[in-house]
């Protein structure tokens, strides 16, 4: 049944389904879970309320912030971003595109080129209207080789760009079924004029326009009267408190100060949840904790050893101790059911110290312990689940040595430069996306330096496949690739976890990034 | 005021300047030798090889650093303190708001907790080894023993979110009516209120514990004078040096010290400032904000000198 939906989604997505008659069709399916769930809220919901001042209380801001989409990589960036800006396409809950600048997309026969009609009658904040020209030249910006914007990888394969009428083309490189997926980036908010002019005026399309800018403090906005959308904006304004402490902002949602979390220490959420007039929200998503092992240097360069190592982990003690529970395992590929085509019957590796030992054995290291840099920066209780790997490793004999790194320099120093450290990764809206970011042997990102030729051209074949079922089944076969011959560890997917008050009404599940990915001012009303 | 006085207080303020420009240069070698690359800071971890070039080219990070020591004193001594590397904001006008909340804040808490401990100073030592010096003793040495954000979060969690008097959020605007921001910050001033009370109030007590033993105390006494005439009156002006010295020491504390309490309460002040700019590598703005901690501190411990020169009366009426 979720090869059907799934099967609709991509027809919708390629053109040939409206998305209201997907909506439809997917309703009549009976679809559980997270799937309903979005669906429902789209067809079923109450009546919004209109006004009032949302309040957000937000980790991960900094004084350094600035309004400019490029530069937007931490929560609180992503959150105003998403905000003031919107995107050509937006992902929903269960993978189907939203189609918001854009109105239509359309391949091309070969999936080379892709055709997004811009929806007309936008206005910017500035008084402007949207044109295709206005979407070109964002996406210029961030794809010229001279930009800083965390969104440059996502452009790379791009070989060039132009505008025919009310449209806006890209002519990938390869054949990419995926490609209107990437336009969903947060930092591709599209600005007048491509924010040439003035990349951090804060000026954008979306149901909020910014009224005050203070990086580190605080973030606020109010309803854009133009707005193209009636059935989103329903608040009067918003204002969003950067809180980096985390106890700091569960006693600001407790006291009521403000109306929304974001990250919840999961040690605190059962809590927390007991408080009056609040609820602790749990969305399964796409992150991930992980340990990254150098294929190519040594001892990493041996693939019995890196098989030891994988064995030699207790993912589910992890998820249990690390997550308190708010979290799944992981088999060592970056991908877990939340992905479209995710081949759920894949074996799923578990803790197993005899074997593990016997690998070690035949990987013939010669028994000097192994150096696992680790520090809090990696993932909230890294240093912790590298003590959990520690001891599971040396129940079956194999020596492992933590040295704990400084959180400061450790994305500088540590990542992407030792040979085998714990990290994190957000996820991605597709597996091309993900798998291109950081498993293609050439990608910039490739953190476990896995250069598998067989892995990299079943990505390019799938990446232009348009037969859903083929496709599947060649990242089933890059999965296998990957579990049992990649530098990955990955123990577990971590859930977001969050606070909302009773009186926000319209929540929905979305775990593709946090707070709904980000919609939470856009879609949420209060009661 | 004689021409000795003024002498050793000229010779204090060249001294002062001198320290400043020696900070100065330390400051600027500190954040040389800053671990990782400025570039790889701003972007962060999803920063590609190639956008890390293109910034790193654009800050002119290839330049030599004397010279780059020399354009920045000569900026900051035209009071041009450059723009930040991270989001472009003039430095200037992001340091004024939030200095000015942190003078705010450390004031507030200055208002009350100077004479609050020189009062209990005084209280002490009229009662002393007596209940009420026990008392006042023991109360604000737990105070200064607790971790200031373990009491940051018990208040919070008492006055914030049961009772709800006060704010947990401290958060303070521009343009925010007087009162209303008094209220906003009435927590972070009670935790910093009890986090400097007690080195003063200990300091209070011992100095003027001190001067009791001495023969004119005593002479006081028998000329029988109240006890708390002797020690305000007679006491207490030949405590003062050392009292203002520890004064000034905790007021230093309270402008350069907080980013703690205000990481708590959420207050835009500017240690919060400083270190999201360490952490970025933003290094105008950890130098100017580096220069102006050491500013406020060399600045208060003058004021501390000049003022135990002038109330020394050895000084005052020479021979």
């Amino acid at each position: 049944m979720t090869d059907e939906l799934q099967r609709l989604a991509r027809l919708t997505r390629l053109g040939g389904m409206s998305r209201r008659d997907f909506l439809g069709r997917a309703s009549a399916l009976g679809i559980g879970a997270v799937a309903a769930n979005g669906l429902l809220a789209g067809v079923a919901r109450a009546q919004p309320v209109q006004g009032g001042v949302l309040k957000m209380g937000l980790g991960g801001g900094e004084s350094t912030n600035s309004l400019d989409p490029a530069a937007a990589l931490s929560q609180v960036p992503f959150h105003f971003t998403r905000c003031f800006g919107e995107t050509l396409v937006d992902v929903n809950a269960d993978g189907s595109l939203d189609y918001r600048l854009a109105e239509a997309v359309e391949p091309g026969a070969d999936a080379k080129t892709w055709v997004f009609r811009i929806r007309k009658g936008v206005e910017f904040h500035d008084g402007k209207t949207l044109t295709p020209d206005d979407v070109l030249a964002t996406m210029r910006r961030h794809s010229d080789e001279n930009t800083k914007s965390g969104a440059l990888g996502v452009m790379q394969g791009i070989a060039d760009m132009r505008v025919d009428g009310d449209n806006f083309i890209i002519e990938s490189t390869t054949a990419n079924a995926d490609l209107p997926y990437l336009m969903s980036t947060y930092q591709l908010a599209i600005q007048p004029n491509g924010g040439m002019d003035d990349p951090a005026a804060g000026i954008g399309t979306g149901a909020y326009r910014v009224t005050a800018n203070e990086p580190g403090v605080r973030h606020v906005f109010e309803k854009f009267a133009n707005y193209w959308d009636d059935s989103r904006g329903h608040f009067e304004g918003v204002e969003m408190v950067v809180i980096n402490d985390a106890t700091a902002r569960n006693a600001a949602l407790q006291s009521g100060q403000v109306h929304i979390i974001n990250k919840v220490d999961p040690k605190v959420a059962a809590l927390l949840s007991r408080a009056p007039g609040l609820q602790v929200k749990r969305v399964a998503g796409r992150g991930h904790n992980v340990f990254v092992m150098h294929c190519d240097t040594a001892p990493f360069d041996n693939a019995d050893l890196r098989m030891a190592l994988k064995l030699a982990v207790n993912r589910e003690e992890m998820v249990e101790k690390i997550l308190q529970g708010y979290g799944t395992v992981g088999n060592d590929i970056p991908i877990n059911a939340a992905y479209p085509l995710f081949d759920a019957d894949l074996p799923q590796r578990v803790y197993d110290p005899e074997q593990a030992a016997e690998f070690y054995k035949k990987s013939g290291h010669d028994g000097t312990p192994i150096v696992l840099r680790t520090a809090e920066a990696a993932f909230p209780g890294a240093v912790d689940a590298a003590q959990l790997f520690q001891q599971s490793a040396a129940a079956a004999g194999i020596p492992i040595e933590i040295k704990r790194e400084p959180d400061d320099g450790y994305w500088s120093e540590v990542w992407n430069k030792q040979p085998f450290c714990a990290s994190y990764w957000s996820g991605r809206p597709v597996q091309d996306q993900m798998y291109s970011t950081g498993y293609l042997s050439t990608a910039d990102w490739n953190d476990t330096r896995f250069n598998n030729a067989e892995f990299d051209r079943l990505l390019v074949e799938a990446r232009g496949e348009l037969d859903q079922d083929k496709r599947k089944q060649l990242y089933s076969q890059m999965a296998m690739i990957l579990r049992d011959d990649g530098g990955l560890i990955l123990p577990m997917f971590n859930d977001f976890v969050e606070g909302v008050r009773d009186d926000v009404q319209g929540w929905e599940e979305n775990g593709v990034l946090e707070l709904m990915n980000g919609l939470s001012p856009s879609k949420c009303w209060f009661a | 005021m004689n021409p000795l006085i003024l002498k050793i207080l000229a010779q204090r303020v060249a001294l002062s300047l001198l320290l400043l420009f020696l900070v100065s240069i330390l400051i600027f070698l500190g954040t040389q030798i800053l671990p990782g690359d400025v570039a790889q800071s701003i972007l962060g971890r999803s920063a590609t090889p190639q956008a890390l070039e293109n910034l790193r080219q654009e800050l002119g990070l290839n330049q030599p650093a004397h010279t780059r020591y020399l354009n920045w004193l000569g900026g900051v001594l035209r009071g041009d303190l450059g723009t930040s590397l991270t989001n472009g904001r003039d430095i200037a006008q992001a340091i004024g708001q939030r200095l000015g909340n942190t003078l705010f804040l450390a004031g507030c808490a200055a208002i009350i907790a100077v004479p609050l401990a020189i009062f209990l100073g005084l209280i002490s030592v009229l009662y002393r080894n007596r209940w009420p010096d026990k008392l006042i003793s023991g109360l604000s040495l737990a105070a200064i023993s607790v971790p200031e954000f373990l009491i940051g979060y018990v208040l919070m969690f008492y006055f914030g979110v049961m009772l709800g008097w006060a704010p947990s959020v401290s958060m303070v605007t521009e343009g925010m009516p007087f009162l209303a921001r008094l209220q906003a910050i009435a927590l972070p001033v009670a935790v910093l209120v009890l986090v400097v009370l007690a080195h003063m109030m200990r300091m209070t007590r011992a100095a003027i514990l001190n001067v009791m033993q001495s023969a004119y105390i005593e002479t006081a006494e028998l000329k029988g004078l109240g006890m708390f005439r002797i020690i305000w009156r007679h006491a207490f002006p030949n405590a003062i040096a050392p009292v203002v010295n520890v004064v000034m020491l905790n007021l230093a504390y309270l402008v350069v010290g907080v980013v703690v309490v205000e990481v708590v309460f959420v207050y835009p002040g500017m240690g919060q400032f400083l270190v999201d700019h360490v952490a970025k590598r933003d290094v105008p703005v950890v130098q100017a904000c580096g220069l102006i901690f050491a500013s406020v501190y060399i600045l208060l411990n003058m004021v501390a000198d000049i003022v135990a020169i002038i109330a020394n009366p050895r000084l005052r009426h020479p021979k």
